[in-house]
């Protein structure tokens, strides 16, 4: 399902980062653990096709991700990538369930699950709110619900606990694992965060640069 | 969900701010509106009013004004001429047509003109009801003056002394109205026509009651009998084109009347006039171009908020292409919003300057006239919404999504 391989990155040429092999099957789950600067956002990125690597290899579903470009790499992640983000980046000038309809709009995929998906992360209450309106925890759900909007076959999450308490961040590990599991999508989290590390086993540390 | 609604959320997400881009251009281009339906009505009305008419001729004093008076009905005369004159000039090889007119008394402001059936005529002039006027003091009412004070035919009423303002009233002789014409749209409307005999007998001291039973002439100049009688202004429809050159040099050098073409004192005085129109366009101009630079400040003031948000959005599948038209699209439902409010405002300003003013030229104003370049105006609104949108899109454009996520 998501397969990285040889991939090689660096801002400055004396710095590369030193990046492991990943290849996760349909519903199996990945935790990438590591300092600050030592790398994991990016690979996150280049996961996700919003950061080309220098050089390597992704694949998803048999897409070679970055032999797309432009527009159709968009749409390609639209519908297939899933990405929630340490702040819940929700648009605020949307409601919540304008949030989800949008991310179905731009993958060009018709979603009729909203719906369920908002019942299941138990915001359905809140499908007429405006972000503003939201709780942090809530906030963070709206995300989720929307990266699974499209049905996507990868989930990404960049410390997607970092700003959230103790509960939150517990709720939020499980729904993200659950939902990974439901969609049989591949999940890979990167955190620092030591309260995610009892939840998923396959971990990979990442030490820095080489 | 799509992009023209994406874009209008954002958009009413700052009610205070588009309220005021919007309203800033609307201002803009309420004024262009006002001065287009001013300046088309104006011209086309002027032109209409003129129809048929060569040359004016009258007492010697401002040209503008002779052509003001006696063809649109709007200034003073330039004084009075004898009837001598006149005649001597139907005798002119290059004149086709005379058509006298006399003038001096009002009814509430609606100018009394004495003349012939020839004026009536030159303006295709039909009845609503009644008949032309046959004796002296018939008089037949131009529409609005019947319908704005309210008088049908049979009615009598009293004219008074002076153009405009009245003086005293003739009150020994009452105008009883024989007939209404149909609604003309022209200068017809708002006059009460009677004939040229109606005029001398007014004013004259003693009172002749066998010459008030008389018929009175429809074509040409009524007999003066034994008197010194005196028109206020001859219309003269030239035979051949040869008279445009010859006919008014004539005139003007070799007796003592006045001879001005309408086309030629309109022309002037629209030169004259568009000075004014142009400051004025001139303003319009640079309220709209600060409404476009107010525009693209809040568009890439807004950008620098919304990086984020364009950045997720390049997450959810949009291509940046997406971005650029969203962000164009806010600018082009600005300024169409803008623009249809601008027209909205024109015509109501127009509405409000036509109510305040019942009498003259202004009120034969229209405001709910549609005119062609009104168009042009949304075309030219939206216009300046791409522009402003321009740069602002073409940085949403380039947004680097990594980057962008990166740096909390």
């Amino acid at each position: 399902m998501l397969e990285a391989k040889n991939l090689e990155f660096y801002y400055q040429e004396k710095q590369k980062f030193n990046i492991p092999d990943i290849s996760l099957s349909p519903g199996e789950q990945l935790l990438i653990i590591g300092a600050s600067g030592s790398g994991k956002t990016t690979v996150l990125n280049m996961l996700g096709g919003l950061l080309k690597p220098l050089k390597g290899e992704i694949t998803i579903d048999g897409t070679s991700l970055y032999s797309l470009s432009g527009a159709s790499l968009d749409k390609f992640r639209g519908k297939n990538i899933g990405i929630i983000f340490q702040k819940p980046h929700i648009l605020s000038p949307l409601t919540v369930e304008e949030n989800l309809k949008l991310a179905n709009y731009f993958s060009g995929k018709e979603g009729n699950k909203i719906d369920s998906i908002l019942k299941e992360l138990g915001i359905f209450d809140k499908k007429h709110s405006k972000v503003t309106t939201l709780s942090e925890g809530e906030a963070q759900r709206v995300s989720i619900a929307r990266a699974l909007a499209n049905g996507p076959k990868v989930i990404l999450a960049d410390e997607p606990t970092a700003s959230l308490d103790d509960v939150n961040a517990e709720n939020v590990v499980k729904l993200l694992k659950e939902q990974a599991e439901k969609f049989n999508a591949a999940l890979v989290i990167v955190t620092h965060d030591q309260r995610v590390k009892d939840h998923i086993s396959n971990q990979i540390t990442m030490g820095g640069l080489v | 969900m799509n992009m023209l609604k994406l874009s209008w959320k954002y958009l009413i997400a700052k009610p205070l701010n588009t309220g005021l881009n919007i309203l800033l251009l609307a201002l803009g281009l309420a004024i262009i509106t006002v001065l287009i339906l001013i300046q088309d009505q104006f011209e086309n009305k002027m032109t209409k009013d003129s129809q048929g008419i060569d040359l004016v001729v009258g007492a010697k004093g401002s040209p503008l004004q002779l052509i003001l008076s006696s063809v649109y009905h709007i200034d003073f005369p330039t004084g009075n001429i004898d009837l001598e004159d006149a005649t001597a000039l139907t005798r002119n090889r290059l004149v086709k047509n005379i058509i006298p007119l006399g003038m001096g008394d009002n009814y509430q402001g609606y100018r009394i003109v004495g003349t012939n059936y020839d004026y009536l005529d030159l303006y295709d002039a039909g009845l609503l009801e009644g008949k032309r006027w046959e004796k002296p003091f018939d008089v037949v009412l131009g529409n609005e003056v019947a319908a704005k004070l309210d008088l049908k035919v049979g009615d009598n009423f009293i004219g008074s002394h002076g153009i405009g303002s009245s003086s005293h009233e003739h009150d020994e002789h009452p105008y009883l109205v024989t007939g209404i014409l149909e609604p003309m749209n022209n200068v017809l409307d708002k006059l009460v026509l009677t004939s040229i005999e109606s005029v001398w007998y007014t004013h004259d001291d003693e009172h002749d009651h066998e010459k008030f039973e008389a018929s009175v002439a429809t074509s040409g100049f009524p007999d003066p009998g034994d008197e010194d009688r005196e028109l206020t202004s001859l219309l003269i429809q030239y035979r051949n084109p040869m008279a445009a050159v010859q006919l008014p040099r004539m005139i003007n050098s070799r007796t003592n009347l006045q001879a001005a073409s309408p086309s030629f004192e309109i022309s002037r005085l629209f030169e004259l006039l568009g000075i004014g129109v142009k400051l004025i366009q001139g303003l319009a101009l640079v309220i709209i171009v600060i409404a476009g630079l107010s525009i693209f400040i809040a568009l890439f003031n807004s950008l620098k908020e919304r990086k984020y948000d364009l950045a997720v959005m390049r997450t959810l599948g949009a291509s940046s292409g997406q971005l650029f038209l969203h962000i164009i699209l806010e600018g082009v439902i600005l300024t169409f919003l803008g623009a249809l409010v601008g027209m909205a405002m024109g015509h109501l300003f127009l509405s409000i300057i036509v109510n305040l003013n019942e009498q003259g030229a202004i009120s034969s104003l229209s405001a709910s006239v549609f005119l062609i370049e009104e168009l042009y105006i949304l075309g030219y609104a939206v216009v300046v919404g791409i522009l402003a949108s321009l740069i602002p899109a073409w940085t949403a454009y380039q947004t680097d999504i990594a980057k962008q996520l990166t740096k909390s």
